[in-house]
Parts: structure tokens; C-alpha cells; sequence
């Protein structure tokens, strides 16, 4: 079937199985491969995008389910001259990443978070992230990301 | 000013932060084909029949293989020295022996479709009787090797020495259980491979050690070992589970040789759980004597490890296990013995700590006990036990020497971090309250051994003639950092930028040798090499400056802080580094260039003490853990920022143990976790920011002075926070609870201790 969908701001369209996962659409149709693909059971989060500007885990919505929809995934945050957002630079700052692996799915569930709670608490933030899962860094620097990044204004790219 | 001990920020990260890290799941591959893999649904059964016809009728399907396709040797033993009996096969031969060992290979053009035909399989099983308990498996009444004879794959019985605990006023006993974990990389195995235009074959591996997989390549496809060319893209994490090759990346070689296709596999989670080594697994029986005064004399530490269904390296853990027996205890008296057994279930391997952190649980957890048994608080009984600094180098009563430290030290700080008098006066209070929330407080004491194998390592320094500094390494970062930590070493020496310094690994033809990354070694071993590959090319440097200004060599001196090379006293005549590179190659057409294949000087020695605070909600058992406080020295840091890193995710991974994790199966051998979803993986939700701090006791053993800090943090960690939820409960009569902590376990201990039944085995 032929899905149209914008991505990053482009309009997408690719003609796919109807089994096919929103998930392997980016990574596959679309060619963003830095959305991952980390469990079977929505359980981790590594695949989280943002879809109408909400996180969702896109192993859990079909791409035929987000037809006509805005997504945006890890490749659609920084500006066009490169420079990282608030939440990217934060994870830079605050060492927020060792392996890499759940840092595009949590940049995103961190960046849907601040929309819906600008100043959140740490334990907001720990609550937050809880479908989100690392291995490598213990959360201490991600939850330390997400603050140092509530702190920055929006606007500041 | 040195640039070492400084905070320097990832240059890693911009790349993760804005497209993505590329891992094999990643690589784009034109005409890619996918592997997937029919694995096991009993736990021990005999194969009567495989019928693969409909399967191999399925559209897209390319081929369909079992082990007699493949026709290769098993596996070796570990080192030699695991059973020579029990070597796996490559696909299960004749007989299965855990839920999720590979059968048959099914490539297909899509996943889906490989997918859809794994469906068509057909395997006709006869059950044999299933032994799970390790307990059980080492009576032999159920033999997973009946040519074996036996279910024991390893043993080290240096004989137990019945007097060990003669002279002893108390002794105390326990039997303990150091759970089987998931290691839980959240990128799972993945490979690549495929044959080049000029018949190499181009293989790219979710590994810590690039140069193992081409090793096991070369042997199993009786390759020329400059016909494999091993990449890692980047890892998704490993601790320890990708150190080790296996079966299904001798397959994915196999079939791209057999095919002539480029050839996929990325394993999913479930597959993971099930496929991925697991980690701990074993059953311990410690006993400690010592006087009323607080003097520990003897210590035994039984082991029996649970191999799983082939001996792997989690077989061997014992081995790491024993080597740390006496933990930072000078004990004049210990002795460690070991079986380990073969059971239905996955095969055990290395997992962050591999065997130090089972040979701390179970001193830490009799530590306390000895400490209630004569009244003690257990920091003052640890006090008066560990090694004085002025003791160093301490051989123990297992022939360890340890290198150096400050156990006091490091005991003394975790004690003032955490406010320890405050606590207990809390936990006093809420004692005599009778709060349902009751507090307890574990301390760990921690040594370990890091760099502990027998392995060198290479590094090299290239300066081009443009400037930049090109530095190759041995080993294979997933995550660690090595990026950023060796180009500070290498601007150390050099005085060059950062910026200017590029760091290439994991490639076995731009690498030539290399052990990879594993056991805490990279810094003190890698690290060191790329050190020492640095000052080498400094010296190079200066004889060929000493050329150009036609001075006496000893009088060329380097200004780090410019990066460029004069004659003492004339600083303003200077050669910089693009020039000496330039006059390298116009001497002979060589590079300015040096290589180091380091020998390792020995294994380091790591120590600590962890402080946990606890909140244990008497009423549903459920344990809340307040604070944990982190001391750690792991001699000379060179950036705090990645040491921190390395500490924190090692706490998370040690408290993800103590109250959560646990891999289970039924009798049958079904495994009950084998999801995200049934595998209770800690998230940020249950877990507070840690209090970490450093202490600095450079080692001698080698010339960065660094010990290693990678598995640091799970191995104190664990048993504090164990130690932390047994002390909330003690005064209810509870003697021990066994990890996992679990509310069930936690409120069955509490209402058993309430019915007169003293909790606790042994």
C-alpha cells in the first residue's frame, strides 16, 4: 500500500507490505537508520520518535497507522548549519551516552517530556523515562541531561 | 597544563546525538540477504527428525542449512580446560540441550520471509529428562554428555583443609545464591558478511573483540587469515556477553561464502535472552571464623557454577572468582573450591565483573553476619580487617598479589559521604518507632583484579605530514570513550589538539593485532600502549629535529604547548610537527610513525567501599533504595567524566541484581524472563543519582599509573545494596534474604521470621 507521510519536515511517500511497523518504515523506506530497533515487546523505548510532535514508540504503531502524519526522528532535531538542540547538547554536556543505542529514543521521549512539563523534578523526569531503557549509563547523566536541558530556553538552538 | 584529570566532553557524541550511531542493523548493504535461525523449544531432547522440504518451497527462500551442511568441527574447551567432552556443535547435532539452541539456518530475501519460513520447520523431538537445579545436575542422575560420564565441566578443589577453623571463637555459615543475570546489551548480536571482488571475506560484528571473531573465522571456514577482514561499526554495548564468539557468527560467514550474497542476521531481543551468554549463576556455601574482637582468621568459599548447557567462559568464572577469594581482608587463613556443572539451560559467560563481584557478594554478605553474630557494626568489623596501606604488595592466602591501595582510606570517605553515625541514628529511631518503613544501611568493601588475562596489547602513533595524528589501537570500545581518552593521551605527549587527533579501531586490516575490550584492561593496557607508542614517535621527533637544526639532540626540546620543537633557548626558530612529518618521509619515505605491542605488566587492583541506603516497606516487602554512595580508586583517572560514566552504569547494573533481576525457568527448562517484558530490567524509575567519589592511588604496574574502572561499580555496588535490604529487616528476626530482593521474598522473609522460623539458609 502508498504511505504518505512527512519526515524531518519532507514529504515521504513509499508504497510498503501493510504488516509493515512504523519503525522499519524509517529505517528501511525512508533510510533513517537512527531510530533502533531494541526489543519485541514496546518494552525499551530505543525506537521512541515523535509523531505529531508526541513520543510514541514506533515499533508499536504500523506505518499505514501514521499515514498523512508529521513524524520526527533523532536525524530532525539539530538546525541545518548542524548545531544541536537543547536536549542533544545536554547529553553531550552531561556525558548522557556511552553505546549510543537508546540515545535517539531517549533525546526523543526527553524532548515529547519537556513539551508536556517544561520544569519537571528529577523524579518527574525518572517517572518520565521509565519506558526508556539504558544499559550502559545508570540514567544518572540522562536524568542529569533532561534537567540541564528543562533549564535552557527552547529557543536557544 | 595537562589535559589528563580534566573533564574533556565525548568527541564521540555529536554524531549519535544527530544521526544515529551505524551498527550492523545499520549497514547498507545492496542485495543483502537475511539469516535467521530455528532454535530449540525443549530444553534436553533427542532430534528424531528434521523436515525442512516445506520450508526450503517458501517464497524467497535462498537456503536452508543444518549442522551436516555446515560439516565443522565443535567448538573448543576454554582455555583447555573445560570438559573436552561437552564442546558444542555449530547447529545442534542429534541432541538438543537448551531452549534456544540454533537447529537449522534459514536465509531468505527478506526477513519477513525467512520469518514465514521458519514456521515450515518441522522438528520431531524425543524428550529426555530435564535437570535445570545446578544442585541437581552435579548428582549425574541426569547426564546432558552421557559419553561424558559426568555433568562436571571444570573443577578447582585445592582440598579443604578441615582445621582451617580450629582456633576460631565464632564461625558462621552461609548458603547463598549469586543469581543468573541477563547481560542485556540493549543492541543484541548482530552480524554481516560478505565475499569482496578479490575472495576475502568482509565480515562486520557486534563485538568487543574484532580480532577473536577473525580468529574463529579463519578456523572455522579454513580461511587464510588474510583473506577475513573483521569490522565492528558501532556496538550497542556488550559487558562482557560480546566478548565471546558464537555459533550463529560462524554461520552468517558460512553462508555468505556458500552464497556469494551479502548475508544478515540481527538476533531479536527474545532471541537474545535465550542466545545471548548469561551472567552470575552460581551457588555459594561461605563460612568465616574470626574472634569476638572482630578478627576475622579463616574463610572458605564453596562455588558451584551453573555452565549452563555447554561449557563456555562462564565456566571458568570460578577461576576469577577464587583469585579474589579474601576479598581486602587480611585473612591469614582462606581457601576457595569449585565444580561447575553443565544444566538445560543457556551457556553462562562473562558478565560485567565475571567472577569478582560472586567472590564479594559472598564475603560481603558473611561479613555482615560475623558482624551481627558478635555484635559489631559491620563498618567497624571491615575496619579491623582490611589490609593497611603500608602492606602493599599483599600476597593473599590464594597467591594474589595485590599491587597497591588504601582500603581505610576509601572506607573512611563512603562513611563521611553518607553520614553513617546519622544513618544508624535514623535507623535507630525508626527501629524503636516500629515505622513500617524501616531503613537499613550496606557497606561493601571491594577489591577486584582488572586486566587479569595473560594479554598484550597494540597501539600506534602516525604523525602526516599535514599535522594530524592518525593513532591505531588493539582495543575495541562499545561505549567507553576511548576516542576522547586516548586522544588526550596522545595530545598529552605530543601537544597537539584534540581536534587533530583521529583514533581508528576495530579493524582488523587497519589494526593489525589487537585483544579488544574486556576485563576493565583498555585503559592500563591499550591506554598504555598508545602512551608509549606516543612518547616513542616524541623521541623519533626529536632526532629528526636535531637534523634540521643541525643541534645536539639533547638540546631539542618539544613546547606542548605550541606542539612544536627548538633548540633550547632560541624558542623562536621552531619545527612543527607537519614539518617533522615531512622530513620523516623525505629522509627514507617512511611516516613519522611508532607502533607498541605492550606486554602486559600484570593485573591491577581496583578497590572501594559502597554505602547503600535502603527503605524497606515492612508491610509488602518492597525495597526502595534511597541513596547509594560510590568510592572508588582506581588509581590515576584520566578523565573523570568517562570514569564517572563507567561507575554509574556498573551501580545500576549491581542494584539491578541486588533487588530486581533474575533469569528463571520452569523445571522444564522453559525459560519464564526471555522478554523485556518478563525480565524485570532496571529503568531510571527505580533507581536515585548516585554519590560517587574518587580516590587516587596510582599503581606501579604501569606508567599511566591506572587500574581499570569498568566493572568497578557493579562489583561494590551489589552487595551493598544487598547487604542494605537484609540490615533494614535484621532486627525482625531476618536473617538473610537472597537476591533477587523481590517484595515477595522480602514479605516471606519478614512473616517467616514473625512464625519463628529464622530465615535464611545454612
Amino acid at each position: 500500500m502508498l504511505i504518505d507521510m512527512k519526515v524531518n519536515g519532507t514529504s515521504q511517500s513509499h508504497d510498503v507490505e501493510a504488516r509493515t511497523l512504523l519503525v522499519h518504515y524509517l529505517r528501511e523506506s525512508v533510510g533513517l537508520t537512527g531510530t533502533n530497533v531494541g526489543c519485541d515487546t514496546t518494552s525499551c523505548g530505543a525506537c521512541t520518535i515523535l509523531l505529531n510532535g508526541e513520543s510514541v514508540k514506533s515499533c508499536t504503531v504500523l506505518a499505514a497507522q501514521a499515514a498523512g502524519d508529521e513524524i520526527t526522528t533523532i536525524e530532525g532535531l539539530a538546525s541545518e548549519d548542524g548545531q544541536m538542540n537543547r536536549v542533544q547538547q545536554a547529553f553531550q554536556e552531561c556525558h548522557g551516552l556511552q553505546c549510543g543505542f537508546c540515545t535517539p529514543g531517549m533525546v526523543m521521549a526527553i524532548s515529547s517530556l519537556l513539551t508536556e512539563n517544561p520544569a519537571p523534578s528529577e523524579a518527574d523526569v525518572r517517572i518520565g523515562l521509565e519506558g526508556n531503557l539504558c544499559r550502559c549509563t545508570g540514567y544518572h547523566n540522562i536524568v542529569e541531561a533532561a534537567l540541564a536541558a528543562s533549564r535552557v530556553p527552547e529557543m536557544q538552538k | 597544563m595537562s589535559i589528563l584529570g580534566n573533564r574533556v566532553l565525548r568527541r564521540e557524541d555529536p554524531k549519535f546525538l544527530t544521526v544515529g550511531g551505524t551498527y550492523v542493523a545499520d549497514l547498507d548493504l545492496p542485495g543483502s540477504v537475511h539469516l535467521m535461525f530455528v532454535r530449540s523449544s525443549m530444553a534436553h531432547a533427542k532430534i528424531v527428525s528434521l523436515d525442512t522440504s516445506r520450508a526450503k518451497a517458501m517464497p524467497g527462500v535462498i537456503g536452508v542449512y543444518t549442522n551436516d551442511d555446515l560439516g565443522m568441527a565443535n567448538f573448543p574447551t576454554i582455555m583447555g580446560m573445560t570438559n573436552a567432552a561437552m564442546t558444542p556443535p555449530t547447529l545442534a547435532s542429534g541432541t538438543v540441550r537448551f531452549v534456544g539452541e540454533p537447529i537449522i539456518a534459514i536465509v531468505a530475501e527478506s526477513r519477513a520471509s525467512a520469518a514465514d519460513a521458519a514456521e515450515w520447520v518441522i522438528v520431531e523431538y524425543e524428550p529426555l529428562t530435564v535437570v535445570i537445579d545446578p544442585v541437581e545436575a552435579r548428582k549425574d542422575n541426569v547426564l546432558l554428555f552421557p559419553d561424558a560420564g559426568t555433568n562436571t565441566a571444570f573443577a578447582l578443589d585445592f582440598g579443604a583443609d578441615d582445621s582451617l577453623f580450629n582456633d576460631c571463637e565464632v564461625v558462621v555459615e552461609l548458603s547463598l545464591a549469586n543469581q543468573r543475570v541477563a547481560p542485556c546489551p540493549l543492541e543484541g548480536r548482530s552480524a554481516a558478511a560478505h565475499m569482496t571482488e578479490d575472495g576475502r571475506l568482509q565480515f562486520s560484528s557486534a563485538t568487543q573483540a574484532p580480532h577473536g571473531v577473525r580468529d574463529a573465522l579463519v578456523t572455522f571456514l579454513g580461511l587464510e587469515p588474510e583473506k577475513v577482514h573483521v569490522v565492528t561499526p558501532d556496538v550497542g554495548g556488550g559487558f562482557g556477553a560480546k566478548a565471546s564468539v558464537y555459533q550463529e557468527d560462524i554461520v552468517v560467514g558460512w553462508c555468505a561464502q556458500q552464497l556469494g550474497r551479502p548475508v544478515r542476521w540481527t538476533e531479536t531481543r527474545s532471541e537474545s535472552m535465550l542466545g545471548l551468554g548469561h551472567g552470575r549463576a552460581q551457588v555459594q556455601h561461605v563460612r568465616i571464623g574470626g574472634t569476638r574482637e572482630g578478627l576475622v582468621q579463616a574463610y572458605r568459599l564453596e562455588i558451584l557454577q551453573d555452565s549452563g548447557a555447554y561449557p563456555g567462559f562462564g565456566t571458568v568464572l570460578p577461576f576469577m572468582t577464587r583469585i579474589m577469594t579474601s576479598g581486602p581482608y587480611k585473612i591469614p587463613k582462606a581457601e576457595c573450591a569449585s565444580v561447575s556443572v553443565v544444566t538445560n539451560s543457556t551457556p553462562t559467560t562473562a558478565y560485567r565483573g565475571a567472577g569478582r563481584p560472586e567472590a564479594t557478594a559472598a564475603i560481603e554478605r558473611i561479613m555482615d553476619l560475623f558482624a551481627r553474630e558478635i555484635g559489631m557494626d559491620p563498618a567497624e568489623v571491615r575496619r579491623r580487617n582490611l589490609i593497611g596501606k603500608d602492606e602493599f604488595p599483599y600476597t593473599t592466602p590464594v597467591e594474589t598479589v595485590y599491587d597497591v591501595g588504601d582500603y581505610h582510606r576509601a572506607l573512611d570517605l563512603a562513611l563521611e559521604v553518607a553520614g553513617y553515625e546519622d544513618l544508624r541514628a535514623e535507623q535507630a529511631r525508626r527501629r524503636a518507632a516500629g515505622d513500617v518503613r524501616q531503613l537499613g544501611i550496606g557497606v561493601s568493601c571491594y577489591v577486584e583484579i582488572t586486566n587479569g588475562l595473560p594479554d598484550g596489547e597494540f597501539g600506534a602513533v602516525e604523525v602526516r605530514p599535514d599535522g594530524k595524528v592518525v593513532v591505531r589501537t588493539g582495543t575495541s570500545p562499545h561505549g567507553q570513550g576511548h576516542v576522547t581518552a586516548w586522544s588526550m593521551l596522545v595530545a598529552e605527549q605530543l601537544g597537539v589538539p584534540l581536534e587533530d587527533i583521529e583514533v581508528i579501531y576495530g579493524d582488523t586490516d587497519l589494526v593489525p593485532r589487537g585483544a579488544g575490550t574486556m576485563g576493565s584492561r583498555s585503559l592500563q593496557i591499550g591506554g598504555a600502549a598508545v602512551n608509549q607508542a606516543a612518547v616513542d614517535v616524541v623521541e623519533k621527533a626529536k632526532d629528526l629535529a636535531a637534523d634540521l637544526f643541525e643541534a645536539d639532540r639533547g638540546d631539542v626540546v618539544l613546547d606542548k604547548s605550541s606542539g612544536s620543537f627548538h633548540v633550547v633557548g632560541t624558542p623562536a626558530v621552531s619545527h612543527s610537527w607537519a614539518d617533522l612529518a615531512k622530513a620523516a618521509v623525505a629522509k627514507d619515505g617512511n611516516p613519522l610513525f611508532a607502533e607498541v605491542d605492550l606486554a602486559s605488566p600484570g593485573p591491577t587492583f581496583p578497590f572501594g567501599t559502597h554505602i547503600s541506603v535502603v527503605e524497606v516497606d515492612t508491610e509488602t516487602g518492597k525495597v526502595t533504595l534511597l541513596r547509594h554512595i560510590a568510592v572508588d580508586d582506581a588509581g590515576r583517572i584520566v578523565n573523570p567524566l568517562l570514569a564517572e560514566g563507567q561507575v554509574h552504569g556498573g551501580i545500576a547494573q549491581g542494584v539491578a541484581q541486588a533487588l530486581l533481576e533474575e533469569v528463571v525457568y520452569d523445571l522444564d527448562g522453559n525459560p519464564l524472563t526471555s522478554t523485556f517484558a518478563d525480565y524485570s530490567i532496571i529503568s531510571a524509575a527505580e533507581l536515585p543519582s548516585y554519590e560517587t567519589r574518587f580516590t587516587e592511588t596510582p599503581t606501579p604496574i604501569n606508567a599511566l599509573g591506572a587500574k581499570g574502572i569498568g566493572e568497578s561499580g557493579t562489583i561494590g555496588s551489589t552487595p551493598a545494596v544487598h547487604n542494605a535490604v537484609c540490615d533494614a529487616v535484621a532486627h525482625l528476626g531476618v536473617r538473610h534474604v537472597d537476591m533477587p530482593t523481590t517484595p515477595i521474598r522480602v514479605w516471606n522473609a519478614i512473616n517467616e521470621a514473625a512464625s519463628g522460623n529464622a530465615s535464611g539458609k545454612g
